[in-house]
């Protein structure tokens, strides 16, 4: 790789950071205004979650008494590896200076260390609901993350590479893999565990204040002021990477991949444009499908993510068989 | 023994009260052949005599209606009756209720600790009595509440609210909890006891009318028709069959707008928050007919003594478009699978623990106890028309179908009241409300919870001396507890939400 490409990949990369971090609250309101519009209300705009963040940076750090630092540093860990995830995963880009770091066992630990160190952090303030939150985040995440894994593992089989940029590379050279059944089966476990992961609708509410109901939200409960606003701000991050890795494994098209530099950098705005749409009309359909669709009943969402398991399984299998 | 009966005229549904003086020793054989004839406990009152503590149950029973009081005296200075908790759970929930305010001691009681009185309240002092004076300094005179503590490995607890992060009334829930499983639920109530029944006393009835429309604001009708129900019974005053009627009318839109709310809130509790917004926007409608219909979106200021007004009648047509549009989003809301698999089977209160705990209203119609005071204790006769819609599997799910089904049944009463009637103000209350010695009356009403039961006292100048105010929340409480046993944590909003009691109406 010269050293021209590897300049324009760092420009991309940070492109994509910045795109996600200053996007991702602007989906969590596209995703808000969607569900109102389609329950009949006015709703409160897109820009609402970007003046919550405002309002809550504004106000003074408080901490419950007697936690320490796990309870500190989670919201910055959160925040920290959901911008590595940024920069990591192929959004705008496959020529990230990161690349060697893109592979999808590195992101998936990624995300799951930006949970564990909310867990820890809901388990330091010693309340019920924190503790109550933290056990039902990780019975959801131990059943989450073998799905991810599995469901990329699957696509990586033809690619023959399990980096998140050469499966997305192998997809745009070989666009009728999208339609394989291998590709159709991992698409849909990855569906219900990013659902799952991101805290929606039918494993969790996000929109509800009945604390007993809640996953995620329980966890953060002990939470005020600038360290809410990070780990909300992460929540929405977290969304857009999970929503925008499963767009570009499966619709990689408007990615820049270009050979030169030069090229590269002249597709990075479209690249950046094509995502964002990409990413606002699968957060709008997730928005529209959660408005007809209920929260099932906590016993059952083991029941839900073992079949999404299973399905990534199957499409493992039949990579290998059709392959 | 004297008998009472209530003097209306021909048309009316009549019904008999029956008093009965009895000594200490003799109650417990008397309330148990009470229970033994199928009277069921409808409220205990402690009033406080100038000579004497004096405590009246009243036992009620239906086809025929029949009331049934049993009137005790005890000295003041010893106030010691026989508990009779083990023959009847609620009336053991009366007695300490009667121990709290009062300081009348149930001999024997299986569980004699407060109940109304939190434990910073002061000892050995009880506000209801008349020499109660200014309450004394709270302090910390019994420690912390004594939760049960369940003890076993993985056991934890969850203490929820008073506060609560929706806009709820306050409560607190204290749940033992393995993995997610309920174990043990504490219900504890009475953070909003108000002092309500003594706010009555001395004031002229008219004058505690708007007190009686406020004691649970959801249940604006059913409390206000009660409070006059017995005030008219108490002075003799007849109401005419047309006003009952006009009551009646008023009594059934309450009960509509509030299931459509609640159908709405369990259809939220479930995370389906678009059905949510199409009760919401029935609900809308049906407190703008209220307004229409009252000048008041919660039907306040319709009921009054010896009387009733409305501005104008609810259009059938507009109403059975309204039941149509409801009928169709609760099929919406049960051929959803996830819906559906949420309610179903969730948290069932048995037909035989509804009977013990005395539950009332939609939540012992859910689970197969046939009680409607519309039909039991009618003050207008609403036959044919009267459905009375009972399920028996007494899960979620029931007691959705049963507000559902009460939708129906209502609009029908509505339609079929209203029709021939003529819109306006009719009031029989004399001006002048003096009479001969003190009396008493007691009014039941099916309000939209449930039974509620209001027995009023009143002075020879015409004020009260005493009311007591019975909601159906007070018989209900103890039964969610009771259904929730086994189920999981996350199914308690739900299942709150499906039994919907008040705090305001039980705490008082």
């Amino acid at each position: 790789m010269s050293g021209s490409m590897s300049v324009a990949g760092t420009v991309e990369a940070a492109a994509q950071v910045v795109l996600v971090a200053a996007g991702s609250p602007l989906l969590v309101g596209v995703m808000r205004q969607v569900k109102a519009r389609l329950e009949g209300r006015a709703g409160a705009g897109v820009l609402q979650p970007w003046r919550d963040l405002r309002k809550l940076l504004r106000k003074e750090a408080i901490t419950p008494d007697g936690t320490g630092p796990v309870f500190r540093a989670a919201p910055l860990v959160l925040t920290a590896t959901a911008l590595v995830a940024a920069g990591i995963v192929p959004i705008a880009t496959t020529a990230s200076p990161l690349d060697g770091a893109a592979d999808l066992f590195a992101v998936t630990a990624l995300l799951a260390l930006g949970t564990v160190a909310l867990a820890l952090a809901a388990l330091d303030t010693a309340t019920a609901f924190g503790g109550m939150g933290a056990s039902r985040e990780m019975t959801v995440l131990a059943l989450v993350e073998p799905t991810i894994l599995m469901s990329v593992f699957a696509l990586s089989v033809p690619a023959g590479s399990t980096n998140l940029g050469a499966i997305v590379n192998s997809t745009l050279h070989e666009p009728q893999r999208v339609a394989s059944p291998v590709s159709l089966l991992a698409a849909v476990a990855l569906a219900v565990v990013v659902i799952a992961e991101a805290g929606r609708i039918p494993v969790d509410n996000p929109a509800t204040h009945l604390e007993l109901t809640m996953i995620h939200e329980a966890m953060v409960l002990e939470y005020a002021g600038p360290d809410l606003a990070l780990v909300e701000w992460a929540s929405a991050m977290r969304l857009t990477v999970l929503l925008g890795l499963v767009a570009n494994l499966f619709a990689p098209w408007g990615i820049a991949s270009a050979d030169t530099a030069a090229a590269a950098l002249a597709a990075l705005p479209l690249a950046l444009a094509v995502f964002a749409v990409k990413v606002a009309v699968l957060g709008g359909a997730l928005a529209a499908g959660e408005v007809f669709m209920a929260k099932l009943r906590m016993f059952r969402v083991p029941e839900l993510l073992a079949g999404s398991f299973v399905m990534a399984l199957l499409a493992v299998a039949a990579s290998f068989f059709l392959a | 023994m004297t008998l009472e009966s209530s003097p209306q005229e021909a048309a009316a549904p009549r019904h008999e009260r029956t008093i009965v003086d009895v000594t200490p020793a003799e109650l417990p054989d008397r309330v148990a052949a009470l229970l033994g004839d199928d009277h069921r406990p409808a409220l205990v009152a402690a009033h406080h005599d100038p000579d004497a503590l004096r405590v009246v149950y009243l036992f009620t029973a239906a086809s025929p209606d029949r009331r049934t009081e049993l009137h005790l005296r005890l000295d003041p200075a010893d106030p010691v009756l026989p508990s009779v908790a083990a023959l009847s759970f609620p009336v053991g929930r009366f007695e300490r209720e009667m121990h709290d305010l009062y300081g009348i001691v149930p001999r024997d009681h299986p569980l004699p600790r407060r109940l109304v009185r939190h434990h910073h309240w002061p000892r050995g002092w009880y506000p209801m009595r008349t020499d109660a004076g200014p309450p004394p300094d709270f302090g910390d005179p019994e420690g912390p509440y004594p939760f049960v503590s369940v003890e076993g490995r993985g056991v934890y607890e969850i203490p929820v609210g008073p506060v609560h992060a929706g806009l709820i009334e306050p409560g607190h829930f204290r749940f033992s909890v393995v993995g997610e499983s309920i174990l043990k639920l504490k219900a504890r109530l009475w953070f909003v006891h108000k002092g309500l029944e003594k706010l009555f006393q001395g004031r002229l009835p008219a004058d505690a009318l708007p007190l009686a429309e406020r004691v649970s604001g959801d249940t604006s009708v059913g409390h206000a028709l009660a409070f006059c129900l017995a005030v008219e019974e108490a002075t003799g005053t007849q109401v005419s069959p047309g006003v009952q009627r006009m009551r009646a009318v008023l009594l059934e839109l309450e009960r509509l707008y509030n299931h459509v709310t609640d159908l709405g809130a369990l259809c939220n509790d479930v995370g389906h928050s678009v059905l949510n917004a199409q009760f919401g926007r029935v609900r809308e409608q049906l407190l703008r007919l209220n307004a229409d219909v009252t000048g008041n979106r919660l039907l306040r200021g319709g009921v009054l003594l010896g009387g009733a007004v409305l501005r104008t009648l609810p259009d059938p047509e507009r109403l059975t478009a309204l039941g149509e549009d409801i009928a169709e989003i609760v099929d919406l809301a049960l051929g959803h699978t996830v819906v559906a698999d949420r309610f179903t089977g969730t948290a069932p209160l048995s037909t035989a623990a509804a009977r013990d705990l005395g539950a009332l209203g939609y939540v012992a119609r859910a689970s197969g106890v046939d009680v409607d005071a519309r039909r039991d204790h009618p003050f207008t006769d609403l036959r044919p028309t009267l459905r009375v819609p009972v399920f028996d599997t007494g899960d979620v799910l029931a007691r959705f179908r049963v507000r559902a089904a009460e939708i129906t049944a209502s609009i029908a009463l509505i339609n079929d009241l209203t029709c021939g009637m003529t819109p306006g103000l009719v009031s029989y209350w004399p001006p002048s409300t003096a009479h001969d010695g003190p009396a008493s009356g007691v009014g039941i009403v099916e309000g939209w919870r449930g039974t509620i039961t209001h027995r009023v006292e009143l002075a020879a100048d015409g004020t009260l001396t005493r009311v007591k105010i019975v909601d159906p929340s007070f018989f209900n409480w103890p039964a969610l507890p009771v259904a929730l046993n086994g189920a999981i944590v996350p199914d308690f909003p739900l299942v709150n939400k499906s039994f919907n009691l008040s705090y305001a109406g039980n705490d008082l």
